[in-house]
């Protein structure tokens, strides 16, 4: 990978640290599988944490077995790989998320977090647009959108946005997406995608802290 | 968990090929989740590809073969198929008429569909898209995803299907579509809620001698919960809901169905009450079709669908069909 382990020089990363954080994100969704898919089972259809375990499993396969060479490059495998896998709107959402985010970065061998901050915007822009969503619709978004924001000043302010973002969910009544059926009944429940973004933004945060960034 | 499967990991798979076992007339694609009929590209003639997730059966698969589907996808329990699935199945059916992808509206399953048309279009192969969205339990406004796509799926699938089997070209044959989706309208009621493989309990928690009213095909929670109701009571809130909407001013065709945990014996009975609203408020029924065709797992429970027809659109749902489930004429 070109890439000493650990290695943050300064505070660039190179595509070795997307490798591990993708590979972080499928065990800790495998992790947490159980409860997105409880959360789903609350106010949608339950397959939320069985789906995105399937999706990211084969991103790590992927990235294992044809690491790309780029920042840019691994997240639009990743993205390319998700929208081959989950299916859903999970599917669509998080693949373009990545791949317009990978897109974004470019051809840079090495990526510094406020770069990364400012691809993730037009990432976040691209699913705001497909999915026809925005902040307060108790989408994914909830976590995204703060967490990307966050992502400016540090990767554990991101991570602390993003976590906070899916707690604002919970008194939320659902606009988008199959909970938004069930109206006023949808409040009260966290919902599930921005369960799952936070988790990409906790393995973020975690990954960068194990490589001395902050 | 009383389920006849192995692991969740594989009830797809593994109903993919028993029915390719049970159906000769089908090309079943395992591995890919795609299920065509054999004698597919067929020249000359429009191509309808549907698919959506599993657990909905005898849609999508059973819909397939002269007549009525060219190609469905098969997505994950309760999950859209993956563009992949749909590319592939529209470049196995496409004779260079074109292709009608059928698409519910489901978050998942409009952009799925909607990324594969891309792509589809991309390699030349020339896509039209229907979106089926029935349901009036489903206030269709700024603050939902619109109206689901339920019972009225099988009448779109059916009647563009037999058009495109006469030899309608792509434009007509999305018209055709369209114009059954805008006369559909369904209602779903369940009395109990679904098990999924993959959660191995029920989706959502409805106490002994409740049930709810404006259910969707994924086990979603509807949108009222009462007391248990007779069937008469059902039938009467159900058929008023639809007709409501639909404010029919010629025959209807009638599908009372079942959600898969339902025995006939209680849909029949519904369907007597179901034609007694109808008498009452003086629509006439053209044709009814009672059964489990669009189910939700093994729910318990049933929907109403009506659709308004004309002389061309009754014509075509009489037009022979050779599929899994749904077979007559010649």
């Amino acid at each position: 990978m070109g890439e000493g382990v650990g290695v943050s020089r300064g505070e660039t990363f190179g595509a070795g640290f997307f490798v591990r954080w993708l590979e972080g994100t499928a065990s800790a969704v495998d992790r947490e599988a159980g409860l997105l898919t409880e959360l789903d089972s609350a106010i949608g259809d339950a397959d939320h944490g069985v789906n995105l375990k399937r999706g990211f499993a084969a991103v790590a396969e992927l990235l294992a077995k044809e690491p790309p060479a780029t920042p840019g490059a691994v997240l639009v495998a990743a993205g390319r790989q998700l929208i081959s896998t989950v299916g859903g709107a999970s599917g669509p959402l998080y693949g373009t998320l990545l791949r317009r985010t990978g897109k974004a970065l470019g051809e840079d061998e090495r990526v510094g977090r406020e770069r990364l901050a400012e691809a993730f915007g037009a990432g976040v822009a691209a699913v705001s647009q497909l999915g026809g969503a925005q902040v307060g619709d108790k989408t994914m978004l909830d976590a995204l959108v703060p967490a990307v924001e966050a992502l400016w000043t540090s990767f554990g302010a991101a991570r602390t946005a993003a976590e906070e973002g899916a707690l604002a969910t919970v008194p939320l009544r659902a606009r988008k997406g199959r909970a938004s059926y069930l109206g006023e009944r949808s409040i009260g429940h966290q919902d599930p995608g921005a369960t799952s973004s936070a988790l990409l933004f906790a393995e973020l945060a975690g990954t960068a802290r194990a490589e001395g960034a902050a | 968990m009383r389920m006849l499967i192995n692991v969740p990991e594989t009830v797809v798979a593994d109903a993919l090929r028993g029915m390719a076992a049970a159906h000769p007339e089908l090309t079943v694609d395992v591995e890919q989740g795609i299920v065509v009929r054999r004698d597919a590209p067929v020249a000359g003639k429009v191509a309808l590809v549907s698919g959506g997730g599993s657990g909905h059966e005898p849609l999508h698969s059973g819909f397939v073969g002269p007549g009525m589907l060219s190609a469905a996808c098969a997505g994950a329990v309760f999950t859209s198929p993956v563009p992949d699935q749909m590319v592939r199945a529209a470049a196995a059916v496409d004779s260079g008429a074109g292709v009608l992808f059928v698409v519910k509206n489901y978050t998942g399953d409009v952009l799925n569909f909607e990324m594969a048309a891309e792509l589809a279009e991309d390699e030349g192969v020339q896509v039209a898209k229907v979106l089926v969205d029935d349901d009036v339990a489903v206030t269709d406004s700024l603050y939902t995803a619109g109206r689901r796509g339920t019972g009225g799926t099988l009448f779109v699938e059916k009647i563009a299907g037999a058009a495109a089997e006469e030899g309608a070209p792509l434009e007509q044959v999305e018209a055709i579509a369209r114009r059954v989706n805008a006369r559909c309208r369904s209602f779903g009621v369940a009395l109990s809620a679904c098990t999924t493989p993959a959660k191995g309990g029920p989706t959502f928690e409805l106490p002994e001698g409740e049930l709810e009213l404006g259910i969707g095909i994924h086990g979603e929670p509807g949108r009222e919960r009462r007391g248990m109701m007779t069937s008469r009571e059902i039938a009467d809130y159900a058929v008023d809901a639809v007709v409501e909407d639909l404010r029919p001013s010629g025959p209807v065709l009638a599908l009372v169905n079942g959600m898969g945990g339902t025995p006939l014996l209680e849909l029949y009975g519904f369907n007597a009450e179901v034609q007694r609203v109808l008498a009452e408020r003086r629509i006439p029924v053209a044709r009814t079709l009672v059964g489990n065709y669009v189910t939700s797992l093994d729910m318990a429970g049933c929907s109403v669908t009506l659709c308004e027809v004309d002389e061309e659109l009754l014509r075509l749902w009489d037009a022979p069909v050779r599929t899994a489930a749904l077979r007559w004429g010649r």
